[in-house]
């Protein structure tokens, strides 16, 4: 991986991404290779000492050596722990960076562009694959880097002693450090394709067991599944065995060279003292100075797995991000017309090689009114409501704002003058008033009050013990379906939109619960707003003015009985 | 997002208990355990041998000037324990590798076990479910702890006090260096470890926190975009990673510590045994091949040492998978199987009565209390209320994957408390809220309650659930494989298989939870008759808080505030 090639792969990118760290970077790599060099140092110093002392000389003779035996002792330790701190530190500003860096570029993919995918299971993975990028630096770039940095400090010393020990070291660092990481990372990457497919069966099984056990326990088929979890289970058992006995292989490779290090710049240094090209003294520091500079090199199978996985994650991640956004906003966007109706003209849509789901359809929502949006499930309804906000683009006709086309816009503009509450609205995992006030950032305490009461949740928020400070979720106020739904319908209120749109609000509440949210909305259309709720089932017709039917493609107006 | 858990003694008191029931469970692994102490022992022999046929050719040569060929056998002898100890290591590794697949794949089957006998059904609490899949994934945690970290315990304990034996006939002075420094690092790290397990606690929680700030971002980001709010996050996470980038660094400039002082001892301790050889050498009191040996075996009694401090994280994840599992597989069983059950009743024979039924989830409130109510043979009783008014665990009691706390439900006048829940299971047929997909063809699907469906009625079904159209759409009929991995079937599709499973079954029992929840109108209506022939006949409870399938109903019962009441006749006026 050189350097001039890093932005060619996924990994290198990812590594690129941060380079403005590069300071950090080199501070914990020059720690780690000095925290190496002293325990180098310790023991070569220790090996000279001993020699020398056992010549007999005049103790005063051994202080430098002596000295300098302990300050390598004391040194490796301290170095260690700024070693620790500096590469922890880095660890922790790349991930911040990595993770604005995906997050920057996933936005304008949602929803629009990542159709065709489980978009949980996705995103899941996105957040694991940024995660893991964080290991880059510290288990995957530096120890390569200090081993290489180390390993030629070592040769050098040890060349300039004995040319034939420099050489015979360079070859068994060559060996521990290219060779033995080679195997065991062939093992870790054969390892883990032989794997998969049983380890998938295994993770589905025990998925199926542990959300549909109830059933399977009605069913009375537990047998069925724990014959084939157990089944599943010897598979996976089997291959590790398999792979156990390659990982120990590379294993023993990583020692063997490790100890013949010593051996063979032992072996080859031998003829040099008896003729006399070395003084003896030296002979025990070369070996030592052997033994010791393989501690750099021993991380280094696991490295390249680190490595490996890290360029998984990358190309993972890249295959998200560089998919085409499906809107994008002109560069020199129209004013958001302030007043006049939203709309449809002769719209039609279709995802990429599927059915048509709207044809030729046109529809015009004006300030003051609520209109339902009714249809069977899964005809296109949400899409509708994505169309109106601009998450995706019609194949043919216009989406209209006030008489102009949204593509002219600019997406946050339009987004501020209508506001979806999707089907799934997502609660974060802070306060009740955090969650609202996303609606509008910086409303007060009085706003977010009055949103939520005409959401219908004030009696509930002012028996929870911290009231629209409460935090949601575990630990916090247990939340239903039906409340999640109604603090997306307070999230909207709280905005200053024109037109509000809201998919399927009233999915978890009982009919009555219906009928008083519905009324809720009622009155916002009331106050000036054009309101669009999209719903299967309609509690109270008297709450719409009108009610659209969405089936087939075809969107038509249907009379309220 | 303040509260620091911060009860230290009670934390270390749990972290003793996880360590003790996992070096029970690594019994399974008791040979694999033994060869690793094998193997240990043949290291250290070898590690000394290697020693000291080293410090024979170094003293050989340097002080004694033999040549090449006079040292040659030594240097073949080293040759081989190299290659001794390339093999010994191979071997450590393989047999913890195979020890950790074994303790895996046990525990893997015990979780299955408990969750499928003792407690089918534990995802319907959603802390479970939350509890139920970390703990499944933490089983791939436990790999590193017993591959890797509990072999290297073994190490530690074995390795340090050989190398002590051997070295003390030969240099008492080094021997007594080492004899106090070395046990002083284990001293010192739990030590250490005592006064900065808060610490450690709180920097994992800071970690795992500030993970899930980030996932929280990314799973609503089309909430944060509808809002305008996406791009504002960006500053969000800079501000937030900062954040607990300060605070952990302030805990990790503590928390390393543990390793500053090991690194400390085991190189001061080197450094220390060095100078004394020197010492002793000038006076003559050892000799040059002594010495050496002595200061070659001195870094292998810390190594092990040491690479124990490496496999902290291996340890410390390890600890926290295990906490998991093991808080699974302590909750008690959902239901009592009794030690001499009595034969299941037949709901066809006799009413299925309720009688002052109370539920309760551990340490909460009732979910309801003294609920009455019956069910006749062949009659069909509706059941509404607000969601989270305890609808669906009234229908878990009735399926008996969880027992009440107290009251009884009788069938028949048989208590079933005293029958096999699995027997009682087999009479009774269930559309539940959320049908699961299993991963399998359609046909196996729908086949999950009665495997030995006659085809004929599964034709039948079919054209009554409204599948035959879906069949006919799917590239494969009904042998299209679906679930996961398969095709993903939408949440009306889920419900009309489900619907056709329990019209497959022939037991004469049927417990509806909202069958038509996430149907339209138009199919609704379109079930009302596979919902009919469903109900004629058989004993049947339907949880629904919509009007369709009430309609069915013989009586109407309203679960509200934990309490059951009729429902005289049906509410008008909801339409759409």
């Amino acid at each position: 991986m050189s350097a001039f090639r890093l932005d060619s792969t996924p990994i290198g990118r990812a590594a690129l991404a941060t380079r403005s760290r590069w300071k950090l970077f080199a501070l914990s790599g020059t720690l780690g290779v000095a925290t190496v060099l002293a325990a180098v140092g310790l023991l070569t110093t220790s090996g000279y000492l001993i020699s020398r002392a056992a010549e007999r000389p005049e103790i005063l003779s051994l202080t430098v050596a002596i000295v300098a035996v302990r300050f390598f002792g004391i040194s490796r330790a301290l170095l260690r722990y700024g070693e620790r701190l500096s590469s922890h530190d880095l660890a922790f500003r790349t991930l911040t960076d990595l993770r604005r860096r995906f997050f920057a570029r996933l936005v304008p993919l949602v929803p629009g562009g990542l159709d065709g995918t489980r978009r949980a299971d996705l995103l899941s993975r996105f957040v694991s694959d940024v995660d893991r990028l964080q290991d880059l630096y510290l288990r995957g770039l530096t120890p390569p880097l200090i081993a290489i940095v180390t390993s030629l400090v070592c040769v050098t010393v040890a060349a300039v002693v004995l040319p034939v020990a420099g050489l015979t070291l360079a070859a068994m660092l060559l060996l521990g450090g290219v060779a033995a990481p080679a195997l065991t990372r062939w093992a870790a990457r054969s390892a883990g394709r032989r794997q998969a497919a049983a380890r998938s069966d295994l993770a589905v099984n025990l998925h199926e067991i542990a959300t549909g056990g109830a059933e399977i326990a009605v069913a009375g088929r537990e047998g069925d599944w724990l014959d084939r979890t157990a089944g599943a289970d010897r598979e996976v058992t089997r291959l590790q065995r398999r792979d156990a006995v390659n990982g120990g292989m590379a294993a023993g490779f990583t020692t063997l060279f490790a100890v013949g290090a010593a051996v063979a710049v032992t072996a080859v240094s031998v003829p040099a003292v008896a003729d006399g090209r070395i003084d003896g003294v030296l002979l025990a520091a070369l070996a030592l100075l052997a033994m010791a500079s393989f501690e750099a090199v021993l991380p280094l199978g696991q490295a390249a797995a680190g490595i490996d996985a890290c360029g998984d994650a990358a190309a993972r991640l890249e295959d998200v991000t560089e998919r085409r956004p499906a809107v994008t906003d002109p560069a020199e966007p129209a004013p958001v017309p302030p007043a006049g109706p939203l709309g449809f003209e002769s719209v039609s849509f279709g995802f990429d090689g599927g059915r048509t789901l709207i044809e030729d359809a046109s529809f015009t929502l004006r300030q003051g009114e609520a209109v339902a949006l009714v249809g069977p499930s899964g005809i296109g309804k949400s899409t509708l409501a994505e169309l109106l906000v601009r998450f995706r683009d019609p194949d043919a006709g216009r989406v209209e704002i006030g008489g102009t086309d949204v593509r002219e816009l600019d997406g946050h503009e339009l987004r501020d003058a209508v506001r979806l509450a999707p089907q799934d609205s997502y609660l974060f995992d802070s306060t009740i008033r955090q969650n609202v006030v996303i609606g509008r950032p910086g409303a007060d305490t009085e706003r977010v009050t009055e949103a939520l009461a005409e959401a219908g949740l004030e009696d509930w928020v002012n028996g929870l013990p911290d009231g629209i400070d409460t935090f949601v979720g575990e630990g916090g106020a247990q939340i239903s379906g039906g409340q999640r739904q109604r603090i997306a319908v307070a999230r909207v209120f709280l905005s200053e939109a024109r037109f509000l749109i809201f998919d399927e609000p009233t999915a978890h509440l009982d009919p009555a619960g219906a009928a008083e949210l519905e009324r809720h909305l009622r009155e916002r259309a009331a106050a000036g707003r054009g309101v669009l709720v999209i719903t299967h089932a309609i509690a109270d017709p008297a709450n719409f003015d009108r009610v659209l039917r969405l089936e087939d493609g075809h969107l038509s107006e249907v009379r309220v009985a | 997002m303040t509260q620091a858990q911060s009860r230290a003694p009670g934390a270390s008191r749990r972290a003793r208990e996880t360590q003790r029931r996992l070096a029970r469970s690594s019994r399974t692994a008791r040979n694999h355990l033994l060869v690793t102490v094998a193997i240990g022992l043949v290291t250290t022999g070898l590690i000394i041998a290697q020693a000291s046929l080293l410090a024979m050719v170094i003293a050989g040569v340097f002080m004694e000037g033999k040549n090449l060929s006079e040292v040659a056998p030594q240097l073949i002898w080293l040759g081989l324990v190299s290659v001794g100890r390339g093999l010994a290591d191979a071997g450590f590794e393989t047999s913890g590798r195979f020890g950790a697949a074994k303790v895996m794949a046990e525990l893997r089957g015990r979780l299955a076990e408990h969750l499928l006998l003792k407690r089918p059904g534990a995802l319907q609490d959603e802390h479970s479910g939350e509890l139920v899949n970390s703990a499944i994934g933490g089983v791939e945690a436990l790999e590193a702890y017993f591959a890797r970290y509990l072999p290297q315990v073994v190490l530690a304990a074995i390795v340090p006090v050989a190398i002590l034996v051997y070295v003390f006939p030969r240099d008492w002075e080094s021997a007594a260096i080492l004899a106090v420094t070395a046990p002083l690092i284990p001293l010192f790290m739990v030590l250490i470890g005592l006064l900065t397990e808060n610490r450690t606690r709180s920097r994992w929680s800071h970690m795992s926190r500030l993970s899930a700030h980030f996932l929280d971002l990314v799973g609503g980001m089309e909430t944060l975009r509808a809002n305008g709010r996406a791009e504002a996050q960006s500053d969000s996470i800079a501000r937030v990673g900062e954040d607990y980038r300060r605070e952990t660094m302030g805990a990790l400039r503590i928390g390393f510590l543990s390793a500053l002082v090991l690194e400390l001892l085991a190189m001061i301790g080197v450094a220390m045994v060095a100078t004394a050889i020197g010492i002793q050498l000038v006076g003559g009191h050892l000799g040059l091949e002594a010495g050496l040996v002595v200061l070659l075996l001195a870094p292998e009694i810390y190594m092990p040492l040491r690479q124990l401090g490496n496999q902290f994280h291996a340890s410390a994840d390890g600890m926290v998978a295990a906490e998991r599992i093991f808080e699974v597989l302590d909750q008690p069983a959902a239901v009592e199987v009794p030690a001499d059950p009595v034969s299941a009743p037949d709901p066809a024979a006799g009413a299925i009565e309720l009688e002052a039924v109370t539920f309760a989830y551990p340490g909460r409130d009732p979910v309801f209390e003294d609920i009455h109510l019956s069910v006749a043979p062949g009659e069909t009783v509706a059941l509404v209320g607000p969601s989270g008014g305890g609808k669906t665990t009234l229908v878990s009691l009735m399926l008996r994957l969880a027992d009440p706390a107290a009251g009884r439900i009788r069938c028949d006048g048989v208590d079933l408390a005293m029958v096999d829940p699995r027997e009682w299971r087999s009479r009774v047929a269930w559309v539940p809220q959320r049908p699961t997909i299993f991963a399998g063809t359609v046909e196996e699907n729908l086949r999950l309650f009665h495997p030995e469906a006659d085809p004929a009625r599964l034709d039948e079904v079919m054209g009554l659930t409204g599948l035959d159209a879906l069949a006919g759409e799917l590239p494969d009929g009904l042998r299209t494989v679906v679930g996961e991995g398969g095709r993903r079937l939408s949440l009306g599709q889920s419900q009309r298989l489900a619907l056709g499973r329990a019209l497959l079954s022939p037991a004469p029992l049927v417990v509806f939870d909202e069958p038509t929840a996430h149907l339209d109108r138009v199919s609704e209506t379109r079930l009302a008759a596979a919902i009919g022939e469903l109900t004629s006949g058989r004993s049947c409870l339907i949880v629904s808080h919509r009007e369709r399938p009430i309609a069915a109903a013989d009586r109407v019962l309203k679960l509200e505030y934990g309490r059951l009441g009729p429902v005289g006749k049906r509410r008008s006026g909801v339409a759409g």
